[in-house]
């Protein structure tokens, strides 16, 4: 068995049983009856006690018990669920994240165990007094322990068998030795029963096999079986000892309890190496004792698939109730997928092209077919990395708790179109932008309850976060039904700031946007959440990264809006060709509205506008965008684009339709090239731009207020 | 106290299933599973169980198999849950456990 794999296993699977309990954990507070939802807590860190103990990660072991210790005198009524328990067992939440988060390598900060002790000692007035003083008689020393190995005692004992018939129970010694340390593996061996009408159950049969990691020394463990040493055959192997001595403590047994090395294994003492190598050569010595005998007697299956069945057995019913039909893939491979899909389509539509110029008809419908399959299957990879955004949405709702609680607010989160699909490289990107601005609207624009009342709200204030589509994009709505914001008071600190010129006349939308200005903040006073003025230009510097825009709509009194336009991928998209100057440029296929000739001007063409049915459409030259020479062509075209709810033309030469194409990343060189968003590589390996729509139709509705066009070109 | 239901295919074991009912239990075990073996044994009524009991538990288990028939432990009690898990018999056992409360 794979260690390093099935290390990564649990800790996937750990994250999933904490988001289970987290998720359990906010649903507390709303439900009359939340017998279920404490159950899934339970079961939760229950789960994650067992297999942390599987791994030997004692700090994790020993928090999740304390944890679930509480957490079951809740289920059994014995303690009162308060909102205050809540909170304290979302802080244990937050802490067993973070104990997970260092099984792979690094000790925890020292902040970090220092805030489990302080959690435990939160804890312990919930704990029955018995179980109170057992949680700090975990030796802090034993923290560092490996589980098992070399570092427990082993002890072997069989029972004598009249020990039931004297009135002793050997699991008593089993409960006492748990006492003394932790017991990190234990076998029991039954194997000595006899069967049919020779067993008698008042005879003693049984056997054990435990590695125990304990201060307590030799003496002291040898007391444990003081009353039934007589008859009984105990062997005790100390800590640290050489393999010889585990070997030599085999070779010792009778020969029907072989299997002991196979336990052995199990508990850490030795190595299946060492284990094999010996064998191996008590095999040369005597042939008669068959290594394979010795490894798998008693057991037809090989252990690894035998500890895997009981740990399925036991997670029967957590199974269950979150069965999802899902497979997990590194999201690595993905990329690899996708990025092969990509080349595949560049490749498809290189065929397509050259079987055009064959003219050969067979090839061009074999080329289509192709061409057709390939889109298919970019379809497909595209949506393998499509994720819904309820789980970026879900993290929210213990946000807006802490954070509503922090600020005295009573605050509800409204979450809507949680199935809506974007592609997981940007709802990685996503999730910090959203925290800034849920957190500046329930810090800034949502109101205190007596401000509300006063105006005549309800107490409680309201957030929604939503998503969904619009042309080619997914927009994320945060709606705040808060005060709004204060456009007189932008304005001032924007001329205080110099951020604008005084006396310049701004419209409301451009004095909303103020606030992503880098170190804006009206905030009266700065709280510990926001108003540094740090975040929200961090917002949409992050946007932009992501190709996205940022708008703010808010009316004084009933709220703001924010609200984030993305790209739904960006990786691969259905591209508009067009040509100027024998350049290829190509345009997002979902942005091209419509295309039609140029003009007719309005009143002029030094305006930059054209009037379209009756509509007044800003429009831009690409070659003056980009400083192209050469004459203009006789006829001029124009490519009718839409961003947001705005629309501007592009003027080109030539318009030569649609096809796929791949985003290529611009290289270090040209991150501040203005007006493109990437390359591609076309079918006869010609390289086009791909032109970045937002910012060139921003450019073009500036265009038309200022007098010159500010040309992008450098 | 230590007594059994037998519905079909399932045996109900209520009470203490320790060291002073362990003949009695064997006793049951052996004339349950002579003539048609249950393929249930159920748990949830025992309220005690120690080594002995454990031991007529395994031994029933192995004596079921010996005959070609299969008996599963269901239905777990708290005490029972408890002893499993001190002796690390689950996968002596191979029953299918549940951490949830029987409903």
């Amino acid at each position: 068995m794979d260690m390093e794999q099935v290390k990564q296993t649990f800790i996937i699977e750990c994250h999933e049983l904490l988001a289970a309990m987290e998720e359990a954990l906010l649903s507390l507070e709303d439900q009359a009856e939340p017998t279920e939802a404490i159950g899934a807590i339970f079961r939760a860190v229950h789960t994650i006690k067992g297999s942390a103990g599987l791994f030997g990660l004692d700090p994790i072991v020993r928090f999740a018990h304390t944890v679930e210790s509480v957490m079951d005198r809740v289920r059994s009524g014995k303690v009162a669920l308060a909102p205050n328990l809540v909170s304290l067992f979302l802080q244990c939440h937050d802490h067993l994240v973070e104990l997970i988060g260092t099984v792979q390598g690094e000790a925890a900060p020292a902040e970090s165990l220092a805030e489990g002790e302080r959690l435990l000692a939160a804890l312990v007035p919930y704990l029955e007094t018995t179980v109170a003083t057992l949680a700090p008689a975990v030796r802090p020393q034993l923290a560092t322990t490996q589980a098992g190995g070399p570092d427990a005692w082993h002890i072997s004992v069989r029972f004598a068998p009249t020990v039931l018939q004297n009135g002793m129970d050997p699991l008593s010694f089993v409960r006492y030795l748990g006492t003394l340390g932790r017991i990190t593996h234990l076998h029991a061996l039954l194997d000595k029963l006899p069967a049919g009408a020779d067993f008698d159950p008042e005879t003693c049969y049984l056997g054990l096999e435990l590695d125990l990691i304990t201060s307590a020394d030799r003496a002291t463990l040898e007391d444990v079986f003081e009353f039934v040493r007589e008859g009984s055959r105990i062997q005790f192997i100390p800590p640290h000892a050489k393999v010889e001595e585990y070997l030599k403590f085999i070779a010792e047994l009778p020969e029907e309890e072989r299997h002991l090395g196979e336990i052995l294994v199990a508990g850490g003492c030795i190595t299946a190496r060492d284990l094999d190598e010996a064998l191996d050569t008590q095999q040369e010595e005597d042939p008669s004792r068959k290594l394979g005998a010795i490894l798998v007697q008693d057991q037809a299956v090989p252990p690894p698939v035998v500890a895997a069945a009981l740990d399925k057995q036991k997670r029967f019913q957590d199974r269950q109730a979150n069965e999802l039909k899902v497979v997990k893939v590194a999201a690595g491979k993905l990329d690899k997928l996708v990025d092969l899909v990509g080349e595949l389509v560049i490749a498809g539509a290189s065929a397509h092209a050259l079987a055009g110029k064959a003219h050969d008809p067979r090839l061009l419908e074999a080329t289509a077919t192709l061409n057709k399959l390939v889109e298919d299957i970019r379809d497909n990879a595209l949506s393998l990395r499509m994720v819904q955004i309820g789980e970026t949405f879900s993290k929210f709702k213990r946000i807006v708790r802490d954070v509503s609680k922090e600020l005295g607010k009573d605050i509800e989160l409204e979450i809507q179109g949680a199935d809506t699909e974007l592609d997981k490289s940007i709802v990685e990107k996503i999730s910090d932008p959203l925290m800034h601005i849920v957190r500046n609207s329930m810090d800034h624009g949502i109101e205190s309850a007596e401000v509300r009342r006063a105006r005549g709200k309800p107490a409680t204030g309201s957030l929604a976060l939503t998503a969904f589509h619009e042309s080619g994009s997914i927009v994320i709505e945060v709606a705040d039904d808060g005060g709004g914001l204060d456009r007189a008071r932008i304005l001032a600190k924007a001329i205080d700031r110099g951020l604008v010129a005084a006396g310049a006349q701004l419209t409301d939308n451009e004095i909303s946007s103020l606030i992503f200005e880098p170190g804006f903040s009206t905030a009266a006073a700065v709280s510990n959440l926001s108003g540094r003025g740090v975040g929200m230009d961090v917002v949409r510097r992050n946007i932009d990264e992501l190709r996205g825009t940022v708008e703010v709509e808010s009316y004084e009194g009933s709220g703001t809006t924010i609200r984030l336009r993305l790209p739904l991928t960006l990786a691969i998209i259905d591209g508009f060709r067009m040509e100027v100057a024998g350049t290829c440029y190509v345009v997002p296929l979902d942005m091209v509205i419509e295309c039609l000739d140029l003009g007719p001007f309005l009143e002029s063409e030094e305006n930059h506008l054209i009037n379209l049915r009756g509509e007044v459409l800003p429009f831009l030259r690409v070659r003056e965008v980009f400083a192209v020479p050469g004459p203009l062509p006789a006829k001029e075209r124009v490519v009718v684009v839409q961003y947001g709810e705005i629309r501007a033309g592009l003027v080109v030469d030539k318009l030569l339709g649609e096809f796929q194409t791949v985003i290529k990343p611009l290289g270090q060189l040209f991150r501040n090239l203005k007006g493109v968003g990437g390359s591609t590589i076309l079918a006869s390996g010609e390289v086009a731009m791909i032109l970045d729509i937002p910012q060139l139709v921003q450019l073009a509705t500036l265009n038309r207020r200022g007098p010159a066009a500010p040309a992008l070109s450098r | 106290m230590f007594e059994s239901h037998r519905s079909g295919p399932v045996l109900a074991l209520v009470g203490e299933l320790t060291i002073y009912h362990a003949a009695e239990a064997r006793d049951l075990l052996a004339a349950e599973l002579a003539p048609d073996p249950p393929a249930e044994l159920d748990l949830s009524g025992v309220e005690e169980l120690d080594t002995a009991g454990a031991q007529v538990l395994a031994w029933a288990k192995r004596e079921a198999r010996a005959k070609g028939a299969a008996l599963a432990f269901t239905r777990h009690s708290p005490a029972v849950l408890e002893v499993i898990d001190q002796l690390n018999l689950a996968r002596t056992f191979g029953d299918t456990l549940l951490i949830a409360p029987l409903a």
